[in-house]
């Protein structure tokens, strides 16, 4: 088995995801601390110009995996598809971003070839001869390094976020592609996608949002709501939350951060009784500022904060909005 | 189903370093709530039997118990400390071998756990059945050659997937509102059938896992935090002061 390491990157309808770019720059780290090749694989139908597109950063090759069965995309096409080339190139490491999209078929190929992924990693390491993956568990409270025990291929998918997609190098000359053609049966793919669609026109574009107020469930009560829109008001900002309190219909669905709502990166972010579960944080990271209000020390938001107030936000939220009142009236 | 330590619970680390300590307080694993009760409600719509299972030591019947309370018609218990340790593959082959004489339509899992975190469990399960799956799954309808479902993918954007039974799918949080048990469903579980499972039972499907947690540790911060104490008005003069002089949004 050739040490390598293969990236498979995503696209939808011919564009490249960008946290493709992040998982590439996470492989040439990788690929540097190993002293292991690095390819780069997009899967497709018609996929040429994403793969010159990869070719021009630094790679040994690129795979344009095609099929007329990839488009469009199907769980099952996918793990039937990338298991072809996985066989034939035998890289020992696989790594994927950790999307929708992957986490949809990635199971089920690894799976189909009796092995294992480490999933939604935010870092890896090498302790000793041993490469650790790192993620976070417990909903981002600890951290585990995690090994693989059992033989390579080795799947890895990385967190939206861990790596700077930035920070890909480029290479000096264009990589090789290699076209791949694979052979996807009709009868291998049992469900019917229909088209992607947006639910309805986003009423509230918060990523234009300079100062976001959000709720957690530490608000408790719907009628509590109230509290957190006065503070947004007092500040001039939207009114934000994490999924539960959407999901319990307490704030329209188009008010949700995190990944399954909007990425948003204001200059303020204020958290009230949020514990910052990952799948939120992966949405407001970005803020300049972040201030969290938390009854619990240990919640992961802290993590995160640039000020931190462990304490009770119904008591500190009223004379909060007071303060602020007088601040602007007094200009 | 899985029982997960309760969101809030503070986490202290065995001595080795490699879990937790068992002394916390448990909960059921918040998708899998909705995974239930999207169970439930299908089989108020369409009729049939509701069949729960988990894996993991005794403290985790009351996740079954909770669910046979809600409405489900009988439980799996697969109960072994063992479980706890399981990578997803090698739970998804230990549910597979224990449901291997049963007949189900579909199988529903939470599209990921509060503890772990891996979600992949639901998906190995379908490739081992061979049945084909759909993951972060919002609404669920019946038709003539199968179900139509709605998956979640990101940033807002909805499809529709048309796909035979059985199948495996994986339910997001929100799918549904979560109903509560009532006094009478909480004395009839009593009565519900509960299959234990032991470890024996399952163990030749099992094999070594393939991923193993080095060191589970507090993570490092990376960012500089300021804490700001004081009395609710002291709190709330120090925050304005902040906000003024500098974040300067005021």
């Amino acid at each position: 088995m050739s040490d390598t390491i293969l990236v498979i990157v995503e696209q939808r309808e011919g564009k490249l995801n960008r946290v493709s770019w992040e998982t590439l720059t996470a492989a040439q780290g990788l690929a540097a601390e190993t002293g292991w090749s690095l390819d780069a694989a997009v899967a497709g139908s018609g996929v040429a110009s994403l793969a010159n597109e990869i070719a021009g950063k630094k790679v040994a090759r690129v795979y344009a995996i095609e099929s007329p069965k990839l488009e469009p995309y199907t769980a099952d096409a996918f793990a039937a598809g990338l298991k072809q080339v996985i066989a034939s190139k035998s890289p020992k490491l696989v790594l994927m971003p950790h999307t929708y999209q992957v986490r949809d078929f990635v199971p089920k190929l690894a799976t189909a070839m009796g092995r294992a992924v480490i999933s939604d990693c935010v870092g890896y390491k090498r302790d000793g001869g041993k490469l650790l993956f790192t993620r976070q568990m417990f909903q981002g409270k600890l951290a585990a390094d995690v090994s693989f025990t059992g033989d390579p291929p080795w799947f890895v998918t990385f967190q939206n976020g861990a790596f700077r997609g930035d920070q890909v190098e480029a290479g000096s000359t264009a990589a090789r592609v290699e076209t791949v053609n694979v052979e996807i049966a009709d009868a291998v793919i049992r469900s019917k996608p229909q088209d992607v669609f947006k639910e309805a026109k986003q009423a509230v574009d918060l990523t234009q949002a300079e100062i976001i107020v959000s709720v957690g469930r530490g608000i408790k009560e719907q009628k509590n709501i109230e509290l957190a829109k006065q503070l947004a008001e007092a500040l001039g900002g939207e009114l934000a939350a994490s999924r539960p309190i959407c999901d319990s219909g307490w704030l329209p669905m188009d008010r949700q951060i995190g990944s399954s709502g909007q990425t948003v990166a204001p200059k303020l972010y204020l958290a009230l009784g949020i514990s910052g579960a990952i799948q939120h944080i992966v949405g407001m990271k970005g803020a300049r500022t972040i201030i969290a209000i938390n009854k619990d020390s240990e919640a992961p938001i802290f993590e995160i904060a640039d000020y931190a107030v462990v304490g009770n936000l119904f008591d500190i939220v009223p004379p909060l909005i007071e303060e602020v009142k007088k601040a602007k009236a007094g200009g | 189903m899985k029982q997960v330590p309760q969101k809030d619970a503070p986490l202290k680390l065995n001595e080795a370093g490699t879990w937790i300590r068992e002394d916390v307080s448990y909960e059921v694993n918040e998708p899998d709530a909705y995974a239930l009760e999207e169970a439930l409600r299908q089989k108020e719509k369409h009729s049939g039997e509701v069949v729960v299972i988990t894996a993991g030591p005794a403290r985790a019947q009351q996740v079954l118990r909770e669910a046979l309370a809600k409405g489900a018609d009988r439980a799996i218990h697969l109960e072994d400390n063992a479980f706890v340790g399981l990578d997803a593959a090698n739970t998804a082959r230990a549910f597979a071998a224990a449901i291997k004489e049963e007949k189900f339509d579909l199988i529903f899992t939470g599209l990921q756990s509060d503890d772990y975190g891996y979600a992949q469990t639901g998906v190995v399960l379908a490739e081992l059945l061979a049945w084909p799956h759909a993951t972060i799954i919002m609404q669920i309808e019946k038709t003539d050659s199968g179900i139509k479902v709605k998956r979640e993918l990101e940033a807002g954007y909805f499809q529709f997937v048309d796909m035979p039974l059985p199948a495996v799918l994986t339910i997001q949080s929100g799918i549904n509102k979560l109903r509560y048990a009532t006094l009478i469903g909480i004395k009839q579980a009593k009565n519900k059938p509960m299959r234990k499972v032991p470890l024996g039972e399952v163990q030749s499907a099992i094999g070594a896992n393939m991923q193993k947690i080095e060191r589970l540790y507090v993570p490092q911060k990376t960012k500089k935090t300021e804490h700001i104490e004081g009395s609710p008005v002291e709190i709330a003069k120090k925050m304005v002061d902040k906000l003024r002089n500098e974040v300067r949004v005021l």
